[in-house]
């Protein structure tokens, strides 16, 4: 297919369509409503079903819902709507059943404001809604990543029975770039042997996340771990950039990543041994490869647009063998690339310590950086 | 099964869409009588093969065993989203969901109004036996007004509680409604009442007229603290008035079903 000039949030909804998505619903919320939108005129030409729920609430549960029947189906939303919709993601990780939910990322805590923000970083990866449960977590960068990420979340989805998450900040909902999209995808129902889509010819199915004995719970939250087991083991993915020599690593996901490879690619022609590591999968996060990284580095700078919370992984993966600094920019600002240069600079050119929680030498510098 | 009458003498027996399931609701409450109503519905129309069930939370959490039909659990509240979005994708299946007042009136209020205004072709047994039964009996929506419950220990303050909601009265007002009726399950006569309003509802959703729901006053003898036969009693003296039955909205195209 030709490469046009598309953006993020348009992107994101017809490559949906095009792998094979028969049901959308969702709620207007800024930076993701063009998503909506986009549906909104092309579900209905298709003879696919789109509903504009009266809330995030239920438009997850619609989801959920459509989910069990066995046929491919999405919602998206923006950080306090998927606020709202992590009762529903409970739910469905419990009934271990195929969802896809995008969240085009805004500035927050609260109402916050509609600007780019990674801030829901750990809501994604680490929870959000109640239980035991680890969903698949893709961060684009680009607005093709997102393309290729939403159709690739469908397939794990259904892999692995479980919700896929594309976490994009609000830029790459927002930004126009050229793109391929894939060609359109007939719609193949698959016959899955657990879907509740009328017990015709065959035994009736339940699907619930009801374990009302602990025993029989406790089991159920083993088995979806073992599963999330193959899930680190077969699905871990990442970018590489300039790593083969590099003293020092900068790792930043999405459009931090993205913004931090351009102040890279400028300390290398400083002369700095400088290398990036972006995550792809966000969950399963790529300890193995830091792991190694920290054997051969001399230290580590995290790049977020939050306030430090891949910087636990990341940190965890390091295991104290180097040094790990943070610079962050929460609250929906995004990093310019000599903001993240300066700090490699530094890094290359200060003796660094081990501490626990970077995030305090970073705040005083932030201080003196925002005066 | 053993038999233990001539098939000729058989006048009542279990109906095909109940599983086997033992009962774990209490003494003298109605939901297994809502239950068995619902599945002399199925077999009659004989639609129980393309059936899909969506189960509440609440005393009825575990209405999926009892129905011989692909079944799913939804969260409070949320079973008209979740069955919204079943129906949408697989029009030609028939979609209940089964709701308690909590449920629907409370938690759910917003997913039944919005089901209901969009005019979804679904199916919603409401049982309306004005206290949380689950949790063992707290306020729900439907209380009564000064009716004692353990989160109104001194009985409902409408100054502080506010006033009942009556859902059939509210859910008639909107376009998108093809059937709301609301009967009670006190007594033989009622019951055969409530089993028609329930064809209906089904008979309602198969034909594509919209949203149908059927509101049943129902006994919690348990929470209540009282005897099942004065339970019924209760119902038929207290609830009634401030619940009276009656069809609230039948659309054009519903009048015109038999059952």
């Amino acid at each position: 297919m030709p490469r046009e000039l598309l953006k993020g949030n348009v992107a994101i909804a017809e490559a949906a369509i095009r792998a094979g998505l028969e049901a959308y619903f969702g709620y207007p919320i800024t930076p993701q409503t063009e998503i909506l939108e986009h549906f909104a005129r092309r579900m209905p030409e298709l003879g696919r079903a789109f509903v504009q729920a009266e809330s995030e609430v239920a438009a997850i549960n619609m989801v959920y819902g459509a989910a069990c029947t066995g046929v491919r189906v999405m919602s998206t939303s923006s950080s306090p709507g998927v606020s709202l919709m992590m009762e529903g993601l409970s739910y469905i990780m419990g009934t271990e059943i195929p969802v896809v939910l995008v969240n085009v990322m805004r500035g927050g805590p609260g109402l916050g404001n509609i600007a780019p923000s990674q801030g829901d970083y750990n809501q994604a990866v680490h929870g959000g809604g109640h239980g035991d449960y680890n969903p698949i977590v893709l961060a684009p960068s680009t607005v093709q990543e997102a393309i290729d990420m939403t159709i690739l979340s469908f397939d794990l989805a259904e892999r692995y029975r479980t919700a896929c998450i594309v976490i994009a900040d609000g830029s790459i909902g927002q930004i126009m770039e050229p793109a391929e999209l894939p060609p359109m995808q007939p719609i193949k129902r698959k016959d899955w042997d657990w879907a509740t889509n009328g017990a015709i010819g065959r035994e009736r199915r339940i699907l619930s996340s009801i374990y009302i004995d602990p025993n029989e719970e406790e089991v159920a939250n083993l088995r979806m771990f073992k599963r999330w087991q193959e899930v680190q083991k077969n699905e871990v993915r990442y970018k590489e950039y300039h790593l083969d020599d590099a003293d020092f690593v900068v790792i930043g996901f999405g459009t931090a990543g993205r913004v931090a490879l351009s102040a890279v690619r400028t300390a290398r022609q400083q002369g700095i041994k400088v290398g990036l590591l972006r995550p792809i999968t966000v969950n399963p996060f790529p300890y193995d490869v830091l792991d190694e990284l920290s054997k051969l580095a001399q230290a580590f700078l995290v790049v977020e647009m939050n306030m430090g919370q891949m910087l636990n992984d990341v940190q965890l993966a390091v295991k104290g063998r180097v040094p790990v600094e943070f610079h962050g920019r929460p609250g929906g600002m995004v990093p310019f690339p000599d903001e993240i240069l300066n700090e490699i600079q530094r890094i290359a050119t200060t003796e660094l310590s081990i501490v626990s929680d970077p995030r305090h030498a970073w705040y005083e510098r932030m201080v003196e950086f925002l005066k | 099964m053993a038999t233990i009458a001539k098939p000729e003498n058989l006048v009542y027996q279990r109906p095909e869409a109940f599983t086997e399931f033992p009962t774990h609701y209490c003494p003298g409450c109605t939901h297994g009588v809502a239950h068995r109503l619902i599945a002399e519905v199925l077999d009659e129309m004989h639609i129980i093969e393309r059936t899909i069930g969506v189960a509440p939370v609440g005393c009825s959490v575990f209405a999926y065993n009892y129905f011989d039909c692909d079944f799913v659990e939804a969260a409070h509240g949320r079973a008209p989203a979740m069955a919204t979005g079943i129906k949408r994708v697989l029009p030609d299946r028939v979609v209940f969901t089964y709701q308690g007042d909590g449920d629907l009136a409370s938690i759910g209020m917003a997913e039944i109004m919005h089901a209901a205004g969009r005019g979804e072709n679904l199916t919603v047994v409401f049982i309306n036996n004005a206290i949380y039964g689950m949790t063992s009996g707290q306020m729900a929506p439907t209380s009564l007004p000064g009716m004692k419950t353990t989160s109104s220990p001194l009985g409902r303050d409408v100054e502080i509680h506010g006033y009942p909601l009556r859902m059939s009265e509210i859910l008639a007002n909107l376009d998108g409604a093809g059937y709301i009726a609301r009967r009670s399950l006190h007594d033989p006569k009622n019951i055969r009442m409530a089993k028609k309003a329930i064809r209906t509802a089904f008979e309602t959703q198969v034909r594509g007229l919209g949203f149908a729901m059927v509101e049943l006053l129902s006994t919690c003898p348990t929470n209540w603290g009282i005897s099942p036969l004065e339970s019924l009693t209760w119902l038929e003296e207290h609830m009634i008035p401030a619940y009276p039955l009656g069809d609230y909205k039948v659309a054009p195209g519903v009048a015109e079903i038999k059952v």
